[in-house]
């Protein structure tokens, strides 16, 4: 076996990126199959689990006297989806090209289960929304869209499916996409300079449009949807444009005299690392370089400036730095900086605040009540807080806010909180990171509700974004 | 930039030079979340059984908490039909990171009577009630997993993060939405957590990772010579515990190992790679999945995975 050559190939590849996506969509409308299409397509099903599915399948009598093989199968997981034939959980899935790794949040598509688009949106570079042509833009589909456009994904891919069982129609195809775009417009979703929202035609079921573009529909002369999800830009990079550095700072490296082992073995200066003293977290957003002016930013302190000394990850020392990127960060003064802190460029966190202002995301059956204590936890910090108010709660049908004084479990709605501790809170639109919050119930422990920070009601907003 | 794909739609084409690598996003990913669990656990520990998933957690954890000590012990359910090379392994591993060891022994308990041996000889189901025990003994409130979400289709649905109640159990259908990167891991007494920080790693890149970092693994990962034969499909390596039956003829194969579990029910598949390298290759092009082509225990049933997880595995 020539595994030299087949090796160099491999080497001299491009490093492949990482690409989050999740699915979301109604019950029925063959969800399951495109995620089956698209892993059996791009070759990320192995022949075992090819095997099992098509026993299963004949066990069942899929398609008739045709046979073949149910590829909803592959995502269901657990025991009570396949007795009940559906998705009751976020699955998990992985495939790759050569060009990019894949994360895909296959989510379900019951009403009753928001939450999991919620999820899996939360950390989604892209959303594929199904839709089935022979109905349409229905409530669920104007539900999964707000979510979208509350949670800022950055791209939205609307998979128009079955496209087969409407003859591969372009008038049925383009008067779904106007109602798409419609909804969209409404939303302020593809208009608003943060997102865009894409409109492609498939058929999951004969793969029409999912990894290969598709000669029966000569009408559309678009990517297919992995085209898409290939190239695309993640989240990341559309935020690395960004001078905003932010970094939580998760836990304090002082080892004092507890220096590891097998790093002194392989030669660590036990001296020079004796005071060593660094703080170590995810860098959030944007970037940071050794000499750059950092803010520590500590709840009921004023922020204090110092310089960035040094970026050190396991052993080598870094010049710059960029989110995702996991590091420790060393601070020319011995300021006591501790977890819940957040580090950030100088000058550019708003001052911290008592008053949070919210969307809410309600993910429990436990309802939302005024007057209630919860937990909020922001970064690394958790704190405790009173609901002050609810403002009311969004109507799917017209996207307006209505009266109401309570949430419950899916509702979407605004709320003010106030802290026990003042936190560097930022807007969600411009923060992805450092403006999400998690609502946890305090008996429990169980996550209530998934957090987005707005601005004051006195600051500048623009009206366009609040959901 | 609203757009719908017609005709002049251009989709762009992303800058990739400038992104960190996947395997890289992914380093990044699994460190955060073991400094969380660190952060915010009163007592953690990392399962450890010198499988490769597990070398991976260790090396990720010596990463994360550099140039300080790994902060928290190693937990081992010893099954008693472990490959003796990765023993030596383990015990090689602990004391050059200066860890302090737990082994949970299911000889023990089946000595004790308190577990039956099984009629297949598997033991791999029985080491649930030893380490439930070990971490109640040692009052551990967060245990570290190398689990994947590619190995298996209940995997595929767990949790970061993953609450398990006072008897272990994992409630599949009602888990906590994991938001974003914040990550809850408040529970009560009794219950504890299992933190799964390569979750999103597929076998491939457990194996790039290795071969990127120079890794060091037991050997029966790579190919040599053994005594094996045919059962279930899979070659059974000779040994004190697995014998073959009268009518299984032994050869000598040059076979690896691509999990390394309980002597009794891990089979080795036929391979010349040699080198971390030739594994990379090999694992790239390889048409099974890890525990279909080498665990009898996964092979049971569809839901294998999920009932053994419910009642509090790995």
């Amino acid at each position: 076996m020539s595994t030299d050559t087949l090796t160099s190939e491999l080497e001299t590849a491009l490093p492949t990126t990482l690409f989050r996506f999740a699915t979301a969509g109604s019950v029925d409308d063959g969800k399951s199959t495109l995620v089956g299409r698209l892993l059996h397509d791009s070759k990320a099903i192995l022949a075992d689990q090819l095997d099992a599915v098509a026993r299963t399948s004949a066990d069942r009598g899929f398609g008739g006297d045709k046979g073949g093989i149910d590829l909803a199968l592959l995502t269901d997981g657990l025991r009570a989806e396949r007795e009940q034939g559906i998705t009751i959980d976020v699955a998990y899935r992985y495939f790759a090209t050569d060009r990019r790794s894949f994360i895909l949040a296959d989510c379900p598509g019951h009403v009753q289960y928001t939450k999991n688009t919620v999820t899996g949106a939360s950390t989604a570079d892209a959303v594929v929304v199904l839709i089935d042509a022979r109905k349409g833009v229905l409530e669920q589909t104007r539900r999964h869209l707000s979510v979208l456009q509350l949670l800022r994904v950055a791209h939205v891919i609307v998979a128009v499916n079955k496209i087969d069982l409407v003859d591969f129609s372009e008038s049925v195809f383009r008067e779904i996409e106007a109602d798409v775009q419609q909804v969209g417009r409404e939303l302020g979703l593809g208009s608003d300079g943060i997102s865009d929202l894409l409109v492609i035609p498939v058929s999951a079921l004969d793969g029409d449009n999912v990894v290969e573009r598709s000669e029966r529909t000569p009408w559309y002369s678009g990517p297919a949807l992995l085209e898409v999800l290939e190239t695309l830009p993640a989240a990341d990079e559309l935020e690395s444009h960004l001078e905003s550095f932010r970094f939580p700072v998760q836990l304090v490296i002082r080892p004092q005299g507890a220096l590891a082992p097998d790093a002194v073995a392989a030669g660590l200066d036990v001296e020079a690392y004796r005071d060593y003293r660094a703080y170590a977290g995810q860098i959030t957003e944007g970037s940071v370089k050794v000499g750059d002016q950092v803010s520590v930013l500590t709840p009921g302190q004023d922020p204090r400036t110092t310089t960035v000394v040094g970026i050190d990850f396991a052993g080598s020392s870094l010049e710059e730095a960029s989110a995702p990127q996991s590091v420790a960060i060393r601070l020319a003064e011995e300021f006591d900086v501790a977890r819940g802190d957040t580090i950030a460029a100088a000058g550019t966190v708003r001052e911290a605040s008592a008053d949070l202002y919210a969307s809410l995301c309600w993910l429990s059956p436990k309802p939302l009540r005024e007057g209630q204590k919860m937990l909020v936890k922001h970064g690394t910090r958790t704190v405790q807080a009173l609901v002050r108010n609810v403002n009311g709660k969004l109507d799917l049908a017209t996207f307006k806010l209505e009266q109401a004084s309570t949430l419950e479990l899916n509702d979407i709605g605004h709320a003010q909180l106030r802290l026990a501790a003042a936190l560097p809170l930022e807007n969600y639109l411009h923060h992805r990171r450092t403006g999400a919050f998690l609502v946890i119930d305090p008996l429990d422990g169980n996550t209530l509700a998934a957090g987005l920070v707005k601005d004051h009601p006195g600051d500048h907003e623009d009206e366009r974004y609040s959901i | 930039m609203s757009t719908s794909l017609t005709e002049e739609t251009q989709v762009t084409e992303s800058a990739v030079s400038t992104r960190l690598s996947s395997l890289d996003t992914l380093e990044s990913e699994a460190i955060h979340i073991i400094r969380e669990v660190v952060a915010e656990f009163e007592k953690p520990a990392l399962l450890f059984s010198g499988g490769k998933d597990s070398v991976v957690m260790l090396h990720l954890a010596t990463k994360a908490f550099w140039p300080g000590k790994v902060p928290f012990p190693v937990l081992h359910v010893d099954t008693g039909h472990n490959f003796p090379e990765v023993i030596d392994f383990r015990d090689r591993t602990v004391e050059r990171l200066g860890l302090k060891l737990v082994v949970g022994s299911v000889q023990e308990f089946i000595d004790r009577g308190e577990l039956a041996e099984r009629a297949d000889g598997t033991r791999n189901p029985l080491q649930t009630v030893p380490l439930l025990d070990a971490i109640q003994q040692n009052k551990f409130d967060a245990v570290f997993g190398g689990g994947r979400r590619d190995e298996d289709k209940a995997r595929a649905k767990e949790r970061i993060l993953s609450l398990r109640d006072e008897f272990g159990q994992w409630d599949p259908r009602n888990q906590r939405p994991e938001l974003w990167n914040l990550y809850n891991g408040r529970h009560t007494v009794g219950q504890h957590v299992r933190a799964f920080p390569i979750s999103n790693w597929t076998e491939l890149d457990i194996w790039r990772y290795i071969e990127r970092e120079n890794i060091e693994l037991p050997g029966l990962y790579y190919a040599h010579e053994r005594e094996v034969f045919a059962r279930d499909g899979m070659w059974r390596a000779v040994g004190e515990v697995s014998q073959p039956l009268p009518h299984e003829e032994v050869i000598i194969k040059t076979v690896r190992y691509r999990t390394v579990g309980d002597m009794s029910c891990t089979g080795a598949v036929e391979s010349d790679a040699y080198t971390v390298s030739d594994v990379v290759v090999e694992v790239a092009a390889s048409t099974l999945t890890e525990r279909g082509a080498t665990r009898a225990d996964d092979r049971i049933s569809e839901a294998a995975m999920e009932d053994r997880k419910k009642d509090g595995y790995f």
